[in-house]
């Protein structure tokens, strides 16, 4: 009986084009609507690194002001001071472990006429790569020897490597950075984490950074700092050395541990490591440390903005009105067809033969409504992007997937056949006798 | 086969209460044409409508082949008409946007047969109506004659015991509803029961026995004393 409620509800929307078309645009418009907001919501609040997600941990110990909390209610700082990050990066007491922090440099390119230019860098150690799963296009991140003797090795973005050397292999070449020769160790193939789960600073949607340099030599050779510093107290006067000894925060840590147990196991470690710095006059506030995983630390750093889920409410309002226009013109369309429906009860047809016969062709319009919905999307997408043309991480948030196509298919669907539930009771429930004769 | 026994219906609205049916009893045995006649308002749709299973009564008890018809819940009610009762309208009813091959096969859609059977049963109705030529072709593409043999042959494909026909020939020419009522004798020669809602006399008396209704009340013919029209100009005077 299937197909053969496909083909009544084939001739049906045949039969009543314009009304059919109004309902599928209805139903699109909705769709079109509050999928573009679904879809920007989803992008933003998307955990890229979710296959990882119950062993990667965002670390955070609290150093901060004992009169002032880093941030009500009493939570610890975001980053982590160089003291502590070094500390507990020497340790080694994670199965694998990263510092990092957002930098940047000056390449000259190869050749006489090239200019040289700035570009955003990423001091990292040698385990942000494979924890990460960061993919390589050619050669490989650099080992912790490379740390431990900070080495001037680097690891281009795809992008950096497309512009300098034309996406060829340069793994072995030098790059001149701030006047220094650096050894590519390997390209990355695309890599566009959204959000920028491993530094969520200035801006979560930022592209990634195109140079990875070692985080050692980075901080030995005093590279500048292009994310967030924030310091509770003032540095004592002593240059680069003493700054490196305050408690100012700017340094991203991340561990990765393959159980319960390890996560037990650190946890223990950390505990004791501030208490031991307690006994150093430092730690002034209760214990106060913590591990995310990188969906809480999404969560915990509300990456998604209030104002996104406003808009996302609107838009599901929008929607709930083009249901109700949907119903209105479902029953219309139920009462011009009062005698076919009369017809085919008396012809054999039960309620429920009816119900299911109008719900399909309900869920027929509202397939048809998500298939040009998506249109309706994707012009929304392109229509937010323009908006906010002049924001370089726009066409991170505004990039449809196969899971919103489908969601918005399934979306509309349901939607229909929610907005169909009342017509089709009414008619199912006409009195045949009614209808039938013409006197 | 066919037993009402004090049937009544009622229809209320918040102020008026109708009684279209009054303590109606009939009873039909198999194989019989019977005509319905009576003046307008006097409740001969009403008991066609109940009798077809298309509105439930008040009060009283029906029923169809042995079986009490007012215990059946919807399902049932609407099984029992597609596969014992057919249907022939005065406004033929047809389906526009199906052929007349698909018009045909709805009821027997509804019955769940195989696609094999249900092709046999349409094409020996439309043949036996004498559309077999036309089968794809669109009710608005036949003749008013036309039309009402496809809803013959489409009461017929269920192979019903009950066929009721409300004015079959009202919207006919009297050529047309010749033919048609030629065809309905036919059907009712090969065992298949029908009841046929008229106002026309001369066409009650094709049937073989004839029912006068009167404000909501049946006596079986006309009476031996008395013709069809002097029945309808005292149910005029009354």
């Amino acid at each position: 009986m299937f197909t053969y409620y496909l083909k009544l509800g084939l001739l049906s929307i045949r039969a009543n084009p314009a009304l059919s078309s109004l309902m599928v645009a209805a139903v699109a418009i909705g769709i079109g609507a509050c999928m573009t907001i679904v879809t920007v919501r989803h992008v933003m609040s998307d955990n890229p690194i979710a296959h990882k997600n119950d062993v990667l941990y965002h670390v955070q110990v609290d150093n901060w002001n004992p009169a002032d909390p880093y941030q009500d209610p009493d939570l610890p700082p975001e980053q982590m001071a160089y003291i502590d990050a070094k500390a507990l990066y020497d340790a080694d007491r994670a199965f694998r472990q990263t510092t990092s922090y957002k930098t940047s440099r000056i390449i000259q390119p190869d050749g006489d006429d090239a200019r040289p230019f700035t570009l955003d860098v990423r001091a990292t150690t040698a385990d942000f790569f494979p924890m990460f799963d960061v993919p390589f296009a050619y050669g490989a991140g650099w080992d912790r020897a490379s740390d431990r003797n900070e080495e001037r090795v680097a690891v281009l973005s795809w992008e950096l490597n497309e512009q300098l050397y034309g996406g060829e292999d340069p793994v072995g070449q030098m790059l001149t950075v701030n006047g220094e020769p650096y050894r590519i160790a390997g390209v990355l193939d695309e890599w566009t984490p959204v959000p920028k789960f491993y530094d969520l600073n200035n801006n979560p949607y930022g592209a990634p950074e195109q140079l990875y340099l070692p985080f050692s030599l980075a901080v030995a050779n005093n590279f500048n700092r292009s994310g967030n510093t924030s310091c509770w107290k003032p540095v004592e006067d002593g240059g680069p050395e003493a700054f490196l000894a305050s408690e100012c925060i700017w340094i991203q840590m991340w561990i990765e541990l393959r159980d319960a147990s390890e996560k037990q196991d650190y946890m223990r470690f950390l505990d004791a490591y501030v208490e031991e710095q307690k006994l150093l006059g430092r730690f002034p506030r209760p214990l106060n440390n913590r591990l995310h995983t990188p969906e809480e630390w999404l969560e915990y750093q509300e990456v998604v903005d209030d104002t996104v889920g406003i808009l996302l409410s609107l838009a599901v309002l929008f929607l709930v009105v083009c249901l109700l226009n949907t119903i209105g013109l479902l029953l219309a369309k139920v009462m011009r067809r009062a005698k076919d429906i009369s017809l085919r009860r008396a012809l054999g047809a039960s309620k429920s033969t009816l119900f299911a016969q109008y719900i399909i062709e309900a869920g027929m319009i509202g397939a048809a409504g998500g298939l040009l919905g998506i249109v309706m999307t994707w012009l929304g997408l392109r229509g937010i992007e323009q908006l906010f043309i002049e924001y370089d991480f726009i066409e991170h948030l505004v990039r449809m997937d196969w899971s919103m196509v489908l969601l918005a298919v399934a979306l509309a669907v349901l939607s229909a056949l929610a907005a169909a539930l009342y017509p089709t009771w009414r008619a199912c429930n006409i009195t045949p006798a009614s209808q039938l004769r013409i006197q | 086969m066919l037993r009402m026994n004090s049937v009544s219906k009622v229809y209320r609205t918040d102020t008026v209460e109708t009684h279209a049916l009054r303590e109606f009893s009939l009873s039909v045995e198999e194989g019989e044409f019977v005509s319905v006649t009576g003046p307008s308002g006097s409740g001969k749709t009403t008991f066609l409508n109940i009798a077809g299973l298309l509105e439930e009564l008040t009060d009283g008890s029906y029923e169809l082949d042995g079986r009490d018809i007012s215990s059946l819940n919807d399902r049932e009610r609407s099984r029992v008409r597609n596969e014992k009762i057919g249907f022939i309208f005065q406004s033929f009813n047809l389906i526009p946007e199906l052929d007349i091959f698909d018009n045909v096969d709805v009821p027997l859609r509804y019955r769940g047969l195989k696609s094999a059977e249900r092709r046999r049963r349409v094409e020996r109705c439309l043949e036996l109506v004498g559309l077999a030529s036309r089968m794809k072709h669109l009710p608005a593409q036949l003749s008013g004659g036309q039309q009402q043999r496809v809803a013959i042959a489409r009461a017929l494909a269920g192979e019903p015991r009950f066929l009721l026909a409300d004015e079959p020939t009202g919207n006919l020419d009297t050529h047309m509803a010749d033919s048609v009522m030629e065809l309905l004798a036919e059907i009712n020669a090969g065992g298949t029961t029908i009841i046929m809602v008229t106002h026309e006399l001369t066409l009650a008396d094709r049937a073989k026995r004839n029912i006068f209704v009167r404000d909501g009340n049946v006596s079986d013919g006309y009476g031996s004393d008395a013709s069809p029209e002097l029945h309808f100009a005292s149910a005029a005077n009354a």
